[in-house]
């Protein structure tokens, strides 16, 4: 039973996330992440505003019952299912971090500088995670879904909507990830 | 009892993304490299058996726990929408490593931080509802738009065979 406190490999890990996504099915709902924060919005009553939110959220708890979950699963795997969370990547990925100040590449599960509690006290670190939170948001909605409900739900329904938004996510991450990204770190 | 089941359902959630490393930024910046078949094996799998079981639902008409005919609508073509959200996403993706799901994983797996990417994006959410008729969404009318979407399947099947290469030849 140790592979379990170890990192899965990929193999386990994809078939897992289609499993979630045929348990969803089979109980009459739809496997999407991204919706959750319109949900959240209209709960907060941006409806009143703004016709975009202005529907029947409450349909959609179940959904704020599925990251409440993952809320948890996340207690449970970093708590009472892991003994090490370093994540092994690629040592080229690793010393072209080294470059970009993030020095605890490949012996931690998060980058400390942005993820770690030091980053409450760091400004540049706090711009990061807003900008980045609102491209996410702000993109995740107008694309008409995230990865979960496009790159999974939408791609296994052989959606072009949906792959046209993946190519999307690839050309914008791309960008970031080879030419902006060493200039915001 | 119903919302139990959701909750289970999102603890299995969490705890996949977690242990499969998928919810690690370093893992994102890794798949935005290319340095390693970890990310593309998870959403490849996920995707392979997805397309078996939304297809298999379709074509035999399963029915779900409640005896009800699964339907699984498509998406509305807003083609225009899906290319510029999707981009617009894919720039935050690849800046803070974590999409709506991994989100909430990292919360609960302490990293307090994330409070921060969630509050914003789901401001991000709120100005895109505020905004959304002003920003562009239809199908673009372009004829070679449109040749290039029909050879879309032609493409990705190609580009797929050259992105296994790039993995198999080292």
């Amino acid at each position: 039973m140790n592979w379990i406190y170890d990192p899965w490999p990929w193999y386990i890990g994809g078939p897992l996330i289609a499993l979630v996504m045929l348990l969803l099915l089979l109980n009459d709902k739809k496997f999407g992440m991204s919706s959750n924060l319109r949900t959240i919005c209209a709960a907060f009553g941006a409806g009143k505003s703004t016709p975009f939110f202005d529907y029947d959220w409450k349909s959609q708890r179940w959904n704020i019952v599925v990251i409440i979950g993952a809320l948890t699963g996340g207690i449970i795997a970093s708590q009472y299912l892991s003994t090490q969370t370093a994540v092994a990547i690629h040592p080229d990925v690793v010393l072209q971090l080294q470059e970009l100040n993030i020095l605890d590449a490949g012996q931690a599960y998060m980058p400390e500088t942005l993820f770690g509690n030091t980053a409450w006290k760091d400004w540049k670190s706090l711009s990061i995670l807003a900008v980045g939170g609102f491209l996410v948001g702000f993109g995740a909605r107008y694309a008409g879904g995230c990865t979960s409900g496009h790159a999974i739900s939408g791609l296994s329904n052989l959606q072009l909507p949906s792959l046209i938004a993946v190519i999307g996510f690839f050309i914008g991450g791309i960008i970031m990830n080879h030419y902006l990204i060493r200039y915001i770190l | 009892m119903r919302t139990l089941t959701y909750f289970f359902i999102g603890i299995l959630f969490g705890i996949t993304l977690f242990k499969s490393e998928a919810a690690s930024w370093f893992r994102i910046y890794e798949m935005f490299q290319f340095k390693s078949f970890h990310m593309y094996g998870i959403i490849g799998s996920a995707l392979v058996l997805g397309v078996i079981i939304t297809q298999s639902i379709k074509r035999f008409k399963l029915k779900s726990f409640y005896g009800n005919t699964i339907v699984i609508g498509d998406k509305p073509k807003l083609l225009k929408s899906n290319l510029y959200g999707g981009i617009v996403f894919g720039l935050g993706w690849a800046l803070v490593g974590a999409c709506p799901g991994p989100i909430f994983v990292l919360l609960g797996a302490g990293f307090t931080p994330v409070l921060v990417l969630l509050f914003f994006a789901t401001l991000g959410t709120f100005v895109y509802g505020k905004l959304k008729k002003r920003l562009p969404h239809l199908k673009v009318k372009d004829p070679l738009f449109d040749i290039l979407l029909t050879k879309c399947r032609y493409f990705c099947i190609f580009a797929c065979i050259l992105f296994l290469n790039h993995f198999i030849a080292r």
